[in-house]
Formats: structure tokens, sequence, C-alpha cells
């Protein structure tokens, strides 16, 4: 089976690992990006012809570092080496450079390669178009498409980051242990921006989001691939895959956000969450928790209850406030308060958000969960008040629509029957 | 006589399918799987989860090691396989290394099942 499908898939599956060993062997991003594609356009040519090589990866790099020595050879006018087309059987040199790739330095490419993406002085959103156009290799279309920007601006600001990077050195030398795991631990982070930048997306943009949610599960599982007993990117893999789990139950027909109580839990993507939870179990036996198997661990919570009242609220209060201690933020604590409201009420849920006010009031959700504990309490006017902040302070229409639905009730609610 | 067909594949190129190629590979599958159960011919049949939710279990010495990851090594060979049900990973381990006791050497991988179709075969 060699169909153009298959050949596309092993393409991308084949592709970081390529343009990584490409990038060590060339040390010139731009020189391993043409040799990658040089050698894909072999690919597809030869391998319908002569069948699949055995270890498309190997045939990846081998072809496009003979094709870019060709090149500068061509170009200097000395002697062509031999095209690959009259190299009919790959075979040995395949086998030679397969032994070379499993050693760990690969490991250690394909994790700079997503490393050079994450510079510090490039802002986040350069950070995961960078990481989509030179890890994924989606095309600056495809990138443009999903941050909802022209396609001119995507490549003006891709080639900028790339510019940037370059120029600030590729760190080239094997890294350290300790080294080596900053750089997980910031790799990490740009991974979960990446999801999150086609999480919180809603109403029509989330379907043309949704694919940043894939690229990123696909970019954490290649991470774990390649640091399996890491727990945090266990936790990591699991929290994007329980979150993106939910993502067709999340959105109404008309793009409003569907709160998780009200979602039919029907539509959740059962696979999704058996993976998820297998992982969370997996990264728990570790006993080294972290942020992101906490948080993984507290949407494998309300993955695990079949109806909204089998939710474990005081395990999900208990991990919101190992949350808390690990990685203090009074967006944690918000989340904690709507946990708190379900096991002790809205009054201690209240008292735990009110010192948060001073820090939070720029955020739409801080006014979304005062508002809707006031109403509980039956305090009215102040809830209006509450909502009526929220809406100004909404990011999409789709935020601003839900509180206004619940403006709509309390207004009913409140008039003499 | 029964006949184990064991399924080999590149995980990263099968992870790369849209969920429509997974969607339309999994039907094609499924008319043949049909006939046979049909047939009374097909035993269980499971899709396992990737190998990034795999634990191994190292048996050939005193204490088993638990490593995580999917079995890599080549000098041994897979010789058979355990369906069970447990209610977490560590209890599936703890059934590995009971096993392990009876059959020191060699390992378990240990991988989470994605789908079981428990087959018509009646033996």
């Amino acid at each position: 089976m060699t169909d153009i499908a298959w050949i596309d898939a092993a393409l991308t599956s084949a592709r970081p690992q390529a343009v990584a060993a490409l990038l060590r062997y060339f040390r010139d991003l731009d020189q391993a990006e043409e040799a990658f594609q040089e050698a894909c356009l072999r690919a597809l040519k030869n391998w319908p012809v002569n069948g699949p090589p055995r270890d498309p990866t190997a045939w990846l790099i081998l072809v496009g570092r003979n094709a870019a020595l060709d090149d500068v050879r061509r170009r200097s006018k000395s002697q062509a080496l031999p095209d690959d087309y009259a190299i009919s059987d790959l075979e040995d040199a395949e086998a030679d450079l397969a032994e070379r790739l499993d050693s760990s330095h690969y490991r250690d490419d394909v994790l700079r390669l997503l490393f050079i993406c994450c510079h510090p002085d490039l802002p986040a959103t350069q950070q995961i178009a960078l990481a989509l156009r030179i890890v994924s290799g989606l095309s600056v279309k495809e990138i443009a498409r999903a941050f909802l920007v022209s396609e001119s601006a995507m490549e003006q600001r891709i080639t900028r980051a790339k510019q940037r990077v370059v120029g600030a050195g590729v760190p080239y030398e094997t890294p350290g242990a300790v080294e080596r795991a900053e750089r997980v631990g910031v790799v990490a982070a740009m991974v979960y921006l990446l999801f999150n930048e086609g999480y919180s997306a809603s109403g029509g943009e989330a379907h043309v989001r949704a694919p940043l949610c894939e690229e990123a599960i696909r970019l954490a599982k290649l991470l774990l691939r390649l640091f399996p007993s890491e727990p945090e990117i266990m936790g990591l893999t699991a929290l994007c895959l329980l979150q993106h789990a939910r993502a067709e139950a999340r959105l109404g027909a008309d793009g409003n956000v569907i709160l998780l109580d009200e979602q039919d839990r029907g539509l959740w993507n059962r696979e999704m969450i058996a993976e998820g939870l297998a992982l969370v179990d997996k990264a728990l036996r570790h006993r080294r928790p972290g942020p992101y198997q906490v948080q993984a661990a507290i949407a494998a919570l309300h993955a695990r209850a079949a109806r909204p009242e089998d939710t474990d609220w005081s395990e999900i209060d208990l991990l919101y406030a190992t949350l808390e201690h690990l990685q203090p933020s009074p967006v944690v604590t918000l989340n904690r308060a709507v946990a708190v409201s379900k096991v002790r009420g809205p009054e201690a849920a209240l008292a735990m958000i009110e010192p948060l006010a001073p820090k939070l009031s720029g955020y739409f959700h801080f006014f979304g969960v005062r508002g809707a504990l006031l109403m509980k309490l039956g305090r009215a006017e102040e809830a209006r008040i509450a909502f009526d902040r929220a809406i100004s302070l909404a990011n999409t229409a789709a935020e601003a629509a839900h509180i206004r639905m619940h403006l709509d009730r309390l207004m009913k609610d409140s008039q003499p029957v | 006589m029964l006949y184990a067909i064991l399924c080999y594949h590149d995980e990263a190129a099968v992870g790369a399918w849209s969920k429509e190629e997974d969607a339309a590979v999994m039907s094609k599958l499924q008319v043949v799987q049909q006939r046979l159960a049909k047939e009374g011919r097909l035993g269980p049949v499971a899709r396992l989860m990737p190998t990034t939710a795999a634990t191994t279990l190292r048996k050939d010495r005193e204490q088993p090691l638990i490593i995580d990851g999917p079995f890599a090594e080549t000098k041994e060979q897979l010789l058979g396989f355990y369906v069970v049900d447990s209610a977490s990973l560590e209890e599936a381990l703890e059934i590995a290394k009971e096993l392990g006791g009876a059959n020191p050497g060699g390992a378990y991988e240990i991988r989470p099942v994605l789908v079981l179709n428990p087959g018509t075969i009646a033996t």
C-alpha cells in the first residue's frame, strides 16, 4: 500500500525527526527545511514506483542530505553525487543511519528543534506559529487560517520569528541533564499554549482552530515518546486528550459555549478519554506531582462522572488546593472556588474569591463566577452588576451570549409572577 | 487450528491519519471481521492504545523492574498474551508480577486496550 494518503501520513510523521537530524547536519534551519522538502518530492515520485522504504525517516534524512550536498556541489561545478534514483538499494546506508538514529542524540535533535521555537524573546503566539511551521510542517496558509490573520501577515511573522531565533544562535551542543529538563519544561509550556490557542476558541472560530488542539496532542505524544518516564509529559498529554475529548459537546449549534454541567456527555469522545485516563494512571504511579498532572487529574474526575451530579467535587477541591500550592495564581483560586461552592456552598466560595478582585478586575471569568455565586445567594442586584461587567470584558461573542443568558434568567426570576 | 494475527504498523503514521481516514480503514476492516464472525471463525480482536500508554515489566530479575514505555528489545520474541480486567494500572501490574512469579524471565508489556471485540469462536 503506497498510495498518496499513506505517503502523506508517513511524511508528516517523519518530519520532526528528519528535519531535526538535517538541522544537526547543516546547522541551518532554512537549508534543513529545503533538504526535507526536496526529499519529500523525491519520495512522492519514488515510493509509488519502488515501494515504501523499510525506514521512511532514515530514507528522507539520507536523500535530503544527499540532495542538498548535490546542490552545493553542482553550484561549485564539481562532480555531482549519483542521483538517488541511481542508487537502487539504500538498504546498507539506511541500516547504518537507522543505527545512529536509535541512539539518544536523536532525542536531543528533536528536542532542540522544538526548543528553538520557544525562544524567550518571541511572544507566545510566534513561538506557536514557528513550531507549527517548522516541526509540524503546516503550511503558512493553514497557520494563518487557524490564527485568523491574512496569509501575508503570517508569512511575515514567521519569517521574522525565524530570523530572530537563528540570530540568537541555535544551541547545538548536547545538553546536560539539568538543561535538558529545562528544555523539556519550556517545550511542554509551548505545547500547552498551542493547545489552549485552539481550545479557547469559540463560535465560528472553534471549527477552524480545532486542528491546533490536534497538533498539540501530536506534539505532546512526540515529546512523551522522547521522554517516556516524565510524569509531567504524561500529565500534559492526558490533559490535552481529556479536554479535547469534550470538544464536540462544548459548542451549541449557534456557536455558544456550553458549560460542563450542561454538556451532552454522550458526545464526549470515549476513546480519547480512555487514553487520557490511562496516562493519568501511569503518571500518578511516579508520585512526583506537577501542575499538568494535577490539572489532568481534575479533568479525569470530570470525565469519569457519567452525570454532572456524580462529579467528585471534594476531590476536585483537594486537587485545586494542590495546584494552588504548586502553581499559585488567582485564576487557580478562582477555579477552586467553583469546586468549593459545590462542596461548602456559595457563601464560602464567595469569601474565597473576594480577595482576588484587585488582581482579576479585568478578567471575564472572575465576574462570571462572582455573578453566578451572588445569584445563588439571592443577591440579584449585585449579580446583575457582576454579569454586566463580565459582558463588557468578554473576549468573544459566545462568552458574552453565555452571560446574557444568565442575566435573562435573573431578570425573569426577579419579576413578580 | 487457531491462529493469532498480530498487527504491526508505523504508529506515528497511523497516528497521523485524520479522523475520517481512521474511520474509513476501520469500516473496511469491519466488513472482513463481520464475515468471519458470521462464519464463527473470529476470535477476540483488540485495538491497543498507543505505545505512549504502555508500561513494561522486566521479570528477568529478583525484583521485577517497571519501565515506562513499550517493550523495545529484539532478543526476546512474542510468545503469548493475556487480556485482563483491572481497575488501575497498579492492579494490572500486580497481576503481571504474579504471573511473572510463576514464570520468571523475559518481560511483559502492559498496554491498555482501546477496543475489544470478544469474537464468536466456540472452543
